[in-house]
């Protein structure tokens, strides 16, 4: 955990005037590569979410974003990277679901024992080479993104978003109707895989950028979020990245001046968001039995 | 900490392979006592919930009990209070809500997700706003069986001991609604009461487990041992006792290596609990395979 403001010790309080709190946001090289990063992260977030949503597949992202903590207690521990062990334990968590799960019953009971155990195994890293804390990797570190790393996250952000445009069409067939998709020759076995995948180098790529809790938060607030307020596909995935971006973005700012996580903020306006959209829908769910009551009368 | 404990007891105590040795070696401590009574209870809570709570697929419902169980103990000791009364106050509350979430849901999983999302977030919250305490901190998410206080095993044994009166009360009604629904609603089983009831008594399940292995892991051990014992036998009473004897072979094999050697207790019984569960699902599937190939032959 970090207090951002009181470290850098710049006692320039918020200001009303946006620009000069933009400015005063921006000045420092860590906070543009926590933007940047950021950024790529939320992007990339809200577009694999939206499957995620689509296919109920939560708990598989929540216990591949769970177990990316002993990916990054290790690589920590080995000294390399946090991102090269994340890639490998979020990779054989992904092919191990994939492999032990593929029928829905007995599913979420695969998903609950690969995360626990993933869980002690970090746990096993942290005593082994007394890594510093548990906290910095559960809840993200932004003070702490270097270069190199932002020039990872955008590298793996691209690549994750140049994959989902490749097969856009198929993944979104056999997740909105998997038995006509497959009698299409979409093939479903193949796609929920790649999904997997994809949902692990998502989330190896975002945790050490915003933390292992956080990257469940982005995953799945922007985008249950956006597939409740459009059920057009394009619309929602739209959706989706800009709500993700903006809670970053926001969350990032306020955690600036007052000193908390970002997570704390970010999960709070997914809630809040997520709530709002809910009320909102079935206001508008019940208002034309309203109005037609009203009509009747 | 946990491993420091350890590590310190295993420079002045040596593993003998006299199991009687071992034994008294084991128990002549008023902390290792403690942290086997409470791993008893635990574990037997655990591997009878455990079993309905596969059978019903709660075991994403489970896991965000224990990340409220998080928020609720971390509240707790913002507020200066034992976090065990925290953890117990927020699931025990929350656990309504959730069954009736999880009564209309049917697959849709993202419900249970965000409620997670926003108990991490308040956790993670009332961490920061209590930051200083560290240890704490550490044994709410990691567990600390090692250190429990005499206050924490009587409300640990107070909630088990009432988890395992309300689940023998609603035995067989409850059985019966998670083995076929439809079936029980027709013959009168009030399903939608039952569901709620029975999240309220994961609740305390996963109160217990937290304060064994932490609130990270705790689902580990109500999941593992039940689906291992399912894997195993169709018959419930059977399948209910190997749980409950697969999860207390897991807790008090995990403490003792946790008194040998230098690493954390709840590392221990979490890898057991998996390997286990790991190790049926493989016999399992060798053996089903061919069966099912003789009918699948046999059918065509």
């Amino acid at each position: 955990m970090h207090a951002i403001a009181d470290v850098v010790t710049t006692n320039v309080p918020f200001s009303l005037n946006p620009i000069e709190d933009l400015q005063q946001l921006l000045q420092f090289e860590f906070m543009r590569n926590a933007y940047v990063a950021g950024t790529a992260a939320a992007i990339v977030a809200g577009v694999v979410g939206y499957f995620v949503v689509l296919r109920s597949l939560s708990f598989a992202a929540h216990a591949l974003t769970q177990i990316g903590f002993a990916g990054a207690t290790g690589a920590l521990a080995a000294s390399v990277n946090p991102v090269y062990g994340l890639l490998l334990i979020n990779g054989a968590g992904a092919a191990l679901i994939g492999a032990l799960g593929r029928r829905q019953r007995g599913r979420d009971v695969v998903v609950g024992v690969v995360q626990s155990a993933g869980l002690g195994l970090g746990l096993l890293f942290l005593a082994l080479y007394r890594a510093p804390e548990a906290v910095p990797v559960l809840v993200g570190d932004v003070l702490g993104i270097s270069a190199n790393q932002v020039l990872i996250t955008v590298i793996c952000s691209a690549a994750i978003v140049v994959a989902v445009a490749l097969v856009f069409r198929p993944l979104l067939f056999s997740s909105l109707d998997e038995e006509i998709a497959e009698a299409r020759g979409v093939r479903i076995g193949l796609m929920s895989v790649l999904l997997l995948f994809i949902l692990a180098v998502t989330t190896s790529v975002a945790a050490p950028i915003v933390g292992v809790l956080l990257t469940f938060a982005l995953l799945v607030g922007p985008a249950a979020t956006a597939a409740l307020l459009s059920s057009r596909p394009g619309r929602a995935v739209a959706l989706s990245v800009a709500l993700s971006v903006a809670y970053i973005w926001v969350g990032l700012a306020v955690s600036y001046w007052v000193d908390f996580p970002p997570s704390v903020f970010v999960t709070g306006m997914a809630f809040a968001g997520y709530v709002a959209a809910r009320l909102w829908r079935s206001g508008v769910r019940h208002a034309p039995r309203v109005e037609a009551r009203a009509a009747a009368a | 900490m946990t491993d420091g404990t350890a590590a310190v007891l295993a420079i002045t105590h040596r593993f003998s392979w006299n199991p009687i040795v071992d034994w008294q070696e084991l128990t002549s401590r008023a902390f290792m006592r403690d942290a086997l009574l409470a791993g008893t209870i635990a574990a037997v809570v655990c591997g009878i919930v455990g079993y309905f709570v596969v059978l019903r697929g709660l075991v994403f419902a489970a896991d965000a009990l224990t990340h409220i169980g998080f928020a609720g103990g971390s509240g707790a000791v913002l507020l200066g209070l034992s976090p065990i009364v925290g953890l117990l106050a927020l699931t025990m509350s929350t656990a309504v809500g959730i069954g009736a979430l999880q009564q209309r849901m049917r697959g849709r999983d993202v419900v249970t997700g965000m409620i997670l999302v926003e108990a991490l977030g308040l956790g993670v919250l009332f961490l920061r706003l209590s930051s200083g305490y560290s240890n704490q901190t550490y044994a709410l998410l990691f567990g600390d069986i090692l250190a429990l206080s005499v206050r924490d095993l009587v409300v640990l044994m107070v909630a088990g001991g009432l988890a395992l009166l309300a689940t023998a009360a609603i035995f067989r009604p409850l059985l019966f609604a998670s083995l076929d629904e439809e079936i029980a609603e027709s013959r009168g089983v009030p399903v939608r009461r039952l569901a709620i009831g029975f999240v309220v008594i994961v609740a305390i399940a996963v109160a217990a487990a937290t304060q064994v292995i932490g609130a990270l892991l705790a689902v580990v051990l109500i999941v593992a041992p039940a689906a291992a014992a399912q894997r195993l036998t169709h018959r419930p009473g059977l399948a209910i006792t190997l749980s409950v004897a697969i999860a207390l072979l897991v807790t008090w094999t995990g403490i003792a290596l946790a008194y040998w050697l230098p690493y954390p207790v709840s590392f221990f019984i979490t890898s057991l609990a998996a390997i286990t569960w790991g190790l049926t699902w493989v016999s399992t599937t060798r053996r089903v395979r061919p069966v099912a190939l003789r009918h699948a032959q046999a059918g065509a």
